[in-house]
């Protein structure tokens, strides 16, 4: 099975990865050897058959919904690349606009 | 004991006698395999983290709690490496990724907490391929784990650090995560005890996600009883992971010297065909000779869908793994680009800065599979095709005590072999995988040497939650032989 340059790229963008030329064409190529061995699966007839997500027949588990001490915010900000904290004391992740502006696109395009 | 005598090739269950006897305390002990771990790692480079400072303190603390007459844990004083995959409080937790190369995890797994409830000395990080993607560890980030028996091939993976730590004599005790084979792989390579508990046996919190339906954490040993001793102090409920099985953990380390009789071995066709190395062969029907000798019934036995479970595997795994590593998005944890762009742009340069080649192939595999027009082709078909696999586990089941077979196609193969060809690669854990997909205990015993010199596993595979059954039908082979007290011989 065959993988066009451009469903790589559009998988690329769907997962988030940005991917050198050299990584989009070793893609193309491996992922469609990869595609061609796991098209064994086709020869199976699997009508009828449940699907198995998982090897436990998993169930909800519930617990009573009681206030119990969960990780103190400092340390859970501790790991993140930027985070802030207003005057007010508020905590914060800080990340990139999410809204593009014309300065973006231009910074983006650099 | 006299002072001076070396301890570091002797099993953990022997070592722990020796600190209960007052013969070697805690922090002679651990100075001793620090010692090893200073020698050898120029050569094996099994460990990404080593803090001697931290793992004397830690000796100290059992020692002063022994002298103190304090109630001690089944552990006390025994050095465990940990692969670093598992988070530990405040100290580097890598995956073998530069996206997580600064990262500190706030809290310990589920069995980071019970090593250190158990009086365990928590020694050392190891090497691992890049988020458990692998089955040979040159996956990882940072360096290239060498067999210690032969240290131009690789440990195996994705877990070659741990058992390459336990090979070398760098610690008695070691823990792996194994998803397709990762624990039994090397294991087999490396010439020492891995078990891969059933899924739900042991707790996930804190093991950082690869693929969540087949993910388990487990340990690498000398001996089948030293692994019993650690699983029993790892195993067992934890309420912060709902796939957590709720019921009570059996006494390995009691019952694990008792024989089970009559035994049934099933032996899988399938696992006899082309791709098989005739000297792995050779030995693995050797061992059933000597099981056989024990008085075992050996039966021939067919697992047909077992050739579809490498291609099962490599749709589920990868469905499942480019959901879970989405979270390395540069914003909680982990590395952010330095490039300047907008959110989505930010996201896809931390991305593909952060995450090696296997990483990204297999994240890439497991979005196609999941997309729109692909998924009931791909991931859908293969959660079906999942479904025969265990449904063949189960009729085994029914008639055979265990199944046994080769870990391993092959023995350990060169460095550098493999790196360019991802299918072959995946196919060295073509054993293995059934295991997983299924829910399955499975462990890997050492039954031999290549003609080179080469470790050789016998793969021993029991129903969901029989680990007790396993352990006990694995002691009896080692009883019977000497694989396990082989010892590699390296310069230093």
């Amino acid at each position: 099975m065959s993988l066009t340059r451009d469903e790589v790229k559009n998988v690329a963008d769907l997962a988030r990865l940005d991917l050198t030329d050299d990584e989009q064409a070793a893609m193309t190529r491996q992922l469609g050897s990869i595609l061609d061995y796991v098209a064994q699966l086709q020869r199976l007839d699997v009508a009828g058959v449940e699907p198995m997500a998982h090897a436990l027949e998993v169930k909800n588990v519930f617990r009573e919904d009681e206030p119990a001490p969960s990780l103190p915010v400092a340390e859970a900000l501790a790991n993140a690349p930027d985070h802030r904290t207003t005057p007010k004391g508020e905590h914060f992740y800080a990340v990139p606009a999410v809204q593009e502006t014309d300065d973006d696109k231009a910074s983006a395009e650099k | 004991m006299p002072p001076g005598v070396d301890l570091t090739g002797r099993g953990a269950a022997d070592l722990a006698a020796s600190l209960s006897a007052g013969d070697v305390s805690a922090e002679a002990l651990t100075d001793q395999f620090l010692q090893v771990i200073r020698r050898r790692e120029p050569q094996v480079r099994a460990f990404l983290h080593v803090d001697e400072a931290d793992a004397l303190t830690q000796a100290r603390a059992v020692d002063a709690k022994r002298q103190r007459g304090e109630p001690l844990g089944p552990l006390a004083g025994l050095p465990v490496a940990v692969k670093d995959v598992l988070c530990t409080k405040g100290q580097p937790t890598t995956c073998g990724s530069k996206i997580l190369k600064s990262y500190r995890p706030p809290y310990d797994a589920h069995v980071i907490e019970r090593l250190r409830a158990a009086d365990a000395v928590l020694i050392g990080k190891t090497n691992m391929d890049e988020f458990a993607m692998g089955s040979s560890t040159e996956n990882s980030a940072y360096q290239v784990t060498h067999n210690p028996w032969n240290l131009e091939r690789i440990p195996g993976g994705s877990s070659g650090g741990s058992a390459a730590a336990v090979a070398a004599c760098e610690a008695p005790l070691a823990l792996g995560s194994d998803t397709g084979g990762s624990i039994r792989q090397p294991a087999a390579l490396c010439g020492v005890v891995g078990l891969k508990p059933s899924y739900g046996r042991v707790s996930r919190f804190g093991l950082v996600a690869y693929a969540s339906s087949l993910d388990q954490v487990g340990p690498f040993a000398h001996t089948v009883a030293d692994a019993a001793l650690l699983l029993e102090a790892i195993a067992g409920h934890d309420r912060r992971d709902s796939t957590s099985v709720d019921r009570a953990v059996p006494a390995y380390t009691t019952t694990v010297e008792v024989p089970v009789r009559p035994l049934t071995i099933g032996v899988a066709r399938e696992y006899f065909t082309e791709g098989l190395d005739p000297e792995i062969e050779k030995a693995v029907r050797e061992a059933l000779k000597v099981y056989e000798g024990l008085g075992a019934k050996v039966r021939e036995i067919s697992l047909p869908h077992s050739p579809y479970a490498v291609a099962t595997y490599y749709l589920v795994a990868t469905a499942e793994a480019s959901s879970n590593l989405a979270r390395y998005d540069g914003v909680h944890f982990g590395r952010r680009s330095a490039v300047r762009g907008n959110l989505i742009e930010m996201y896809k340069r931390s991305r593909g800065e952060g995450f090696g080649a296997e990483v990204k192939r297999r994240i890439m595999l497991g979005t196609y599979a999941l997309s729109s027009g692909y998924k009931d082709a791909f991931y859908l078909r293969a959660l079906k095709v999942r479904r025969l696999i265990r449904d063949d586990f189960d009729k085994a089941f029914a008639e055979c005590d265990v199944v046994m077979g080769p870990t391993t196609p092959t023995a350990a193969f060169k460095i550098g072999e493999k790196a360019d060809d991802p299918l072959a690669m995946y196919l060295s854990d073509v054993y293995t995988i059934g295991a997983n997909l299924a829910g399955l205990a499975g462990v890997s015993v050492p039954c031999g040497f290549t003609a080179s010199g080469l470790p050789i596993g016998l793969q021993i595979l029991a129903a969901p939650l029989e680990e007790e059954k396993l352990l006990r039908i694995a002691r009896m082979y080692e009883r019977a032989t000497d694989w396990h007290t082989r010892r590699p011989t390296l310069a230093t």
